[in-house]
């Protein structure tokens, strides 16, 4: 337990202290929160912005810091010989995942906090499950987190680095976070679905604007959140 | 019971290279073992599978009497490792890494004393990437002691060392060794081996060539030529016929006299470099030096 709560320490500190980190999980979410909500010029759909905008950067946090935050560090850990290096501790591999999902878990809430005070602040009102938003949210870190070893396990830093942020960049666009998937051409939307990101912003909108739970949603979370971790599982090379 | 034992360790990687090759040493408690041979010989490769990342292809390793795959969770707290490189998160400062390491054995060295050992206190705070490569493998040392370990397994710990760290290193090395600690040294640093070690391995291309003391290894073969340099192109013929012994010119300066190194030849050579008003230049006779032994053995030498 000493183990987990000095290593799942140390993992928070250096992902809060890495500058590009806190920009994509803190930085941008913000950025896009407070200017679309305030320059109406997204086809959202609600009569005010903020009621789209907010639940789609709550899942752009969730997958910011599960699958990019959490891919590039692994990655450069597996890189710089850290993971191995750790394989020779008293730590033991199920001690540092546990530690990597409570430091993921806990930029989460710090990203939710802010996040939601900075919609509260402009005027968001949302109605609906927290139950809903809490349980997506975690689902999808599931999933994205899967992701994101996936391509640490496998790929140099660098390389992870570039496919994460490629990824994230793609999934902002497509994952309804900001851009409903409804207003993308049919090709283009049947794709979007089927991906983790939209079947989060989906079940948060519906969660946060007392909309019906969009059964489909939940079931490609869920497929997600099994089949990313175990083909990380599969893949994956400590060293 | 040997702290250390390696026994017919075979160690193949896909596409049938063979690392390590029949490989078999023990190393006790409170004893500094040096592994030497050039890079290549199978020194990390041996030491990896002594640190359970490795199971052996055949053959067995023990440490501490345990299987480090098998017994993995029960050898790791208390053996201590320093990689060949790496290892440290780029973005950590030395004293969060000693006092995150020092969380994960049941009675840790104190971090601050250990960072003084070392003589990091000054770069503490720095982040690892901003360390010189000297102070990363003093960290990466300092996070190898700080459990308080048995069997220290060092791999390379001298290579990027400035002479001040070096004299630091090789003094903990042997505090290390007045506590009763067992160190295994993996190194190509002839010089660290004879420096540091109460025994030295040698190995190339994944076997054991020698073992025994630095000193056994260096009186071990008796010298048979009296090496000298001097101007080229002397008149080998007229100074074999003065020795009683055949002279050859190694390269052009370079001699070797064919004769073990009595007192009486090599007084006889500077006779007759003196009658013909010769000088001489580097004289070589008598014991070999551990690089001697170690080039012979390696077969990098002539």
């Amino acid at each position: 337990m000493k183990r987990v709560v000095a290593q799942t320490r140390v993992e928070l500190a250096l992902t809060l202290r890495r500058g590009e980190s806190v920009l994509l999980s803190l930085g941008l979410p913000v950025l896009l929160l407070v200017f679309f909500s305030l320059v109406d010029v997204l086809p959202t759909g609600t009569k005010d912005p903020i009621d789209f905008l907010a639940p789609g950067v709550l899942a752009l946090a969730v997958m910011s810091t599960a699958m990019v935050g959490l891919g590039i560090a692994t990655g450069f850990e597996r890189q710089y010989g850290v993971l191995k290096r750790l394989g020779s501790t008293p730590l033991g591999r199920p001690a540092l995942l546990a530690s990597k999902t409570l430091a993921i878990l806990g930029v989460e809430v710090l990203q939710a906090v802010v996040l939601a005070g900075v919609a509260f602040a402009l005027g968001w009102s949302p109605s609906g499950s927290l139950a809903a938003v809490v349980a997506a949210m975690l689902l999808a870190t599931v999933g994205f987190a899967g992701l994101g070893l996936l391509m640490a396990g496998r790929l140099r830093g660098e390389a992870v680095l570039a496919a994460a942020n490629g990824l994230y960049l793609v999934l902002l666009l497509f994952g309804g976070m900001v851009i409903p998937v409804a207003k993308l051409p049919g090709a283009l939307r049947a794709v979007a679905r089927i991906l983790p990101a939209a079947a989060l912003s989906d079940v948060l909108h519906a969660a946060t604007t007392a909309g019906a739970m969009p059964g489909r949603a939940w079931a490609v979370l869920a497929v997600w959140a099994v089949a990313a971790p175990l083909a990380a599982a599969a893949t994956f090379r400590w060293e | 019971m040997p702290a250390v034992d390696v026994s017919g360790l075979v160690v193949r990687y896909p596409g049938d290279v063979t690392a390590v090759d029949g490989l078999s040493f023990t190393a006790e408690a409170g004893e500094v073992l040096a592994l030497l041979g050039p890079n290549g010989a199978g020194k990390t490769t041996t030491v990896e599978t002594l640190e359970g990342y490795k199971p052996p292809t055949a053959g067995s390793v023990r440490v501490l009497g345990l299987d480090p795959v098998a017994d993995h969770a029960r050898l790791m707290p208390r053996i201590g490792v320093m990689l060949q490189k790496g290892g440290v998160y780029p973005g950590i400062k030395p004293v969060e890494a000693l006092r995150l390491f020092a969380a994960f054995y049941p009675s840790p060295e104190d971090a601050g004393g250990l960072l003084d050992r070392l003589g990091l206190t000054a770069v503490a705070g720095t982040p690892w990437r901003r360390l010189s490569g000297g102070e990363q493998q003093r960290v990466s040392l300092a996070l190898a002691l700080i459990g308080k370990p048995e069997v220290a397994f060092l791999d390379e710990p001298t290579a990027g060392v400035d002479v001040a760290g070096r004299q630091v290193i090789r003094e903990v090395i042997g505090e290390l060794r007045a506590r009763g600690t067992c160190v295994l040294l993996a190194t190509h640093e002839l010089d660290e081996a004879e420096r540091v070690a109460d025994r030295v391995v040698i190995v190339d291309h994944g076997r054991l060539l020698a073992e025994g003391t630095p000193a056994e290894l260096m009186s071990s073969t008796e010298r048979t030529t009296i090496d000298f340099g001097a101007p080229a192109g002397l008149d080998v013929g007229s100074l074999s016929a003065a020795l009683g012994a055949a002279v050859v010119e190694v390269r052009p300066g370079q001699y070797s006299v064919i004769a073990p190194p009595a007192p009486a030849t090599v007084a006889a050579l500077t006779a007759w470099l003196a009658e013909h008003d010769l000088p001489l230049g580097d004289l070589r006779a008598g014991r070999q030096s551990l690089e001697d032994v170690f080039l012979r053995l390696t077969g990098d030498g002539s």
